[in-house]
């Protein structure tokens, strides 16, 4: 490959600079492709959102209707002569729309929209509040976060460790009865988290009624802070059960044949003619060369944790992130829908831009740019 | 064909595969069954009746195979009119013009609880005057009670249950209760069934010549049909049977989409390169990002409920996905064959190699990745009813799951109402799963177990 700058002579000089350069432009040619992806993921999320603008339409008449029918309603506008009212209708209409925006064409709202969440500046919703009141996108999906962050964050992180220690140890004992048995329940993944939870609904709440139906806390909310904490515990067994079911055996079976496939490499029975304990070959021979796949699956949850999950949230009426997202869309407010979406795209981004990097590192194998 | 075949026997030596394939053709015959028993507008008109159709069922209560299960009997509902059970008429003429009607009808009740309702359907033809009906319940035991009595308008619905004068009458005791408890009760709090033969008798007179006056008894009891029923008195049958095709069809149509598409993108891609490798790179990269399920939601809310359009939407944003990197990878390696390089030496055109000579290798590796990912997108189907984005006219079973919740079946204790639709994505699901990991084993001996 070319190399822009060379101005020392030296052999040595010339070989450092020359990777620097290189490292240097595939960095930048990846954060720019990166960035364009980002931006041409979320315009499209605004263009959906909007339906291309059509849903200015049902907006603007949703405006007319309801301004309408308040006039109607209101005694007080009743006596006014009927010249003055229509005047003031039509500038109420005017003032709303002029409230949300519809006033400017969609296109040019369009690239409004993808600038102001390119630069995270989220704005206020159009129609949700946050429970405390606010109109801002940020308070909103702040409010959320937490929920979300305990149950996805529990499931997720339960489901990666378990899994992938349990697979380690089927891996060792392979065609054992375990293992066996992990093949044949793998299927089970096939079926979503929120029909596990129909399921554990009815045998823990309905017939058993041992845990809530669903909710975050119990009503009335505790005051007391331990007490919160152990009523969401016991409000988060179930939701996270059915997310943790859901992949639990597919996600061993995976690891495990993942650990297998690198434990049938020459040099492992090169190591095990060696003589070397297993926990040795295990360490050093199994477990280094997979570290970039673990540390990509990990990062990858962390980021999978931020979407939430929309239908499991719905069912157990978590007051999360996924259920925030889906009622947005019922509203048909772009901003919230918008400011979720670009988190999402920029966490995505920076997390395969950081993983790149880390690939790197870790992998000698890899070469940046080759 | 001698491939075929030994494939054929590789898929009989799993156990798994053959109770698959087996639960797959049954739900194949099913569908077909349902939906030459119910033809399409049938099932709509059935779904979306009201009262007019489903007014002999009762509401909410499970299927009549419970019975089998317990000890105690549930009353099944039944109807008796002209041309089912027992129900005599007797008319005599006067010679006024007018005549009197006698209605009788008898019915068994042998069952250890009380029915939900009793619903009577007066039809009358009068020119000016209403005919008059007067109704008499007579216990076996011998017991004779005034039930009411009442001018008959054309249409009429006589309910049991809402007649407040005769709920007062029977000591505040709710008629359809009252009418069928033993005097004889232990506790009277709790009153038994009186098992025997029960009459109702209509004595109704009419006044003009050509006036006419008929009725339906019906018995709305606490299990009815093979499947239940739900808030609107529907019989869950209809729309178990017809989520049959509906599933089938979508999981199907969509896996198959979704796969052959991925492989065939991927293969022009891998073998132009250049600008149309990059930019199939490039769609995958913005897919990626881009949220599935908030996508099919969107369009689900915004641009139409229509079940083909969100498949179509579901097949489209699952093409560009990690599965035709993988492809990609496979093909790259295809490409620098020597039979390609042969079929390039004699001339061969580009489609004649990317069809003839690229995805026929990929057939194996696609067909278990086919199957596998049908159960996926059947339960993709009911995940976006769950949250209330189906199809509004065909009944489908993600949607029976939809109703029910929104009923809160789970905490009125109507437990079949979710289990029914439950139970059959369950078993498509893990017979197209089973199947798929046969098939997989098979095709991909690599991954094949000790």
């Amino acid at each position: 490959m070319a190399v822009g700058v060379q101005v020392e002579t030296g052999a040595a000089k010339k070989k450092s600079s020359g990777t620097f350069t290189r490292v240097a432009r595939y960095t930048v040619s990846r954060l720019v492709m990166l960035f364009v992806t980002t931006v041409i993921s979320v315009y499209l999320t605004i263009l959906i959102a909007n339906m291309g603008g059509y849903v200015d339409t049902i907006m603007k008449a949703e405006i007319r209707e309801n301004t309408t029918s308040a006039f109607m309603n209101n005694k007080g506008l009743q006596q006014m002569a009927p010249a003055t009212r229509a005047t003031l209708l039509q500038a109420t209409i005017a003032q709303q729309e002029n409230r949300l925006g519809l006033n400017t064409p969609f296109p040019i709202r369009s690239f409004r929209y993808l600038g102001n969440a390119l630069t995270l500046n989220l704005g206020s919703a159009q129609q949700m509040t946050s429970d405390s009141g606010s109109k801002q996108v940020r308070l909103i999906i702040l409010e959320r976060l937490p929920a979300t962050l305990l149950l996805m964050g529990t499931s997720e992180l339960f489901l990666f460790f378990s899994t992938l220690f349990l697979a380690l140890a089927l891996s060792r004992h392979y065609a054992s009865f375990w293992d066996k048995l992990v093949i044949a329940l793998s299927p089970s993944s096939t079926v979503p988290p929120w029909f596990y939870g129909i399921f554990l609904i009815l045998i823990f709440a309905a017939l058993l009624h041992l845990l809530p139906f669903g909710g975050l806390v119990d009503a009335p909310v505790p005051t007391n802070p331990v007490d919160f904490a152990l009523s969401a515990l016991k409000h988060l067994i179930l939701p996270a059960s059915s997310l943790i079911l859901a992949s639990f055996f597919l996600s061993i079976y995976n690891w495990r044949t993942f650990f297998l496939i690198y434990s049938s490499e020459d040099y492992v029975d090169m190591a095990k003619a060696k003589g070397l304990t297993s926990r040795n070959i295990e360490r050093r021979y199994i477990l280094r060369p997979t570290l970039p796949t673990i540390v990509t699956q990990f990062a990858l949850l962390l980021i999978g944790v931020w979407q939430g999950a929309i239908i499991t949230e719905t069912v157990f009426l978590w007051p999360g992130l996924g259920r925030t997202l889906f009622r947005a869309i019922g509203f048909y407010d772009t901003p919230v829908i918008v400011g979720t979406t670009i988190i999402y795209a920029y966490l995505l981004a920076l997390t395969v831009f950081i993983l790149d990097i880390v690939y790197a590192l870790v992998d000698p194998r890899v070469k940046i740019g080759g | 064909m001698n491939n075929f075949k030994k494939t054929l026997q590789d898929i009989a030596r799993y156990p798994s595969a053959i109770i698959g394939a087996f639960v797959i053709l049954v739900l194949v015959g099913v569908a077909i069954y349902a939906m030459l028993a119910i033809p399409y507008q049938k099932a709509i008109t059935l779904w979306r009746g009201g009262e007019d159709v489903w007014f002999m069922n009762p509401k909410n209560v499970p299927p009549a195979w419970f019975n089998f299960f317990t000890a105690k009997k549930q009353p099944v509902s039944f109807v008796i009119n002209d041309q089912q059970g027992q129900m005599t008429r007797e008319v005599k003429t006067h010679s006024d013009g007018s005549q009197s009607i006698t209605l009788t009808y008898s019915f068994d009740y042998q069952y250890d609880y009380f029915p939900q309702d009793i619903l009577l359907y007066f039809k009358a033809q009068f020119q000016a005057k209403q005919p008059f009906a007067s109704l008499v319940w007579m216990t076996p035991d011998g017991r004779k009670i005034q039930v009411s009595n009442f001018g008959v308008p054309n249409l009429f619905t006589y309910r049991f249950s809402q007649d407040t004068v005769l709920q007062a009458k029977l000591h505040g005791i709710s008629p359809q209760i009252a009418l069928f408890a033993d005097p004889k009760s232990p506790d009277p709090n709790k009153p038994v069934p009186l098992k025997g033969t029960y009459q109702l008798v209509i004595s109704g007179v009419t006044w003009e010549p050509n006036s006419d006056l008929t009725c339906e008894f019906v018995l709305h009891g606490q299990v009815s049909g093979l499947a239940g029923t739900d808030n609107y008195r529907r019989d869950l049958m209809v729309a178990l049977l017809w989520g049959t095709p509906v599933a089938l069809a979508f999981g199907l149509i969509a896996a198959g989409g979704t796969t052959f598409l991925t492989m065939i993108i991927s293969a022009i891609g891998a073998w132009y390169g250049g600008w149309v490798d990059g930019l199939i790179q490039r769609i995958t990269e913005v897919n990626l990002v881009l949220p599935f399920l908030p996508i099919l939601i969107m369009v689900g809310t915004l641009f139409s409920h229509s079940i083909w359009v969100i498949l179509g939407t579901a097949v489209a944003l699952s093409i560009f996905t990690g599965q035709i990197i993988a492809y990609r990878a496979i093909f790259m390696q295809v490409k620098e064959s020597t039979y390609v390089e042969a079929a390039k030496a004699y001339g061969a055109s580009n489609w004649r190699i990317i069809s003839l000579y690229l995805i026929p290798r990929m057939i194996p590796t696609l067909i278990p990745t086919l199957v596998l990912s049908v159960p996926s997108f059947v339960f993709l189907e009911a995940s976006l009813a769950v949250l209330g984005l189906s199809d509004p006219t065909l009944p489908t079973w993600g949607k029976i799951i939809d109703d029910a919740f929104n009923n809160a079946a789970l905490y009125n204790g109507w437990y079949y109402w979710i289990l029914e639709p439950a139970a059959l994505l369950m078993i498509t699901g893990v017979s197209f799963a089973l199947l798929g990991f046969a098939l997989d084993r098979i095709f991909n001996p690599r991954l094949r177990e000790a």
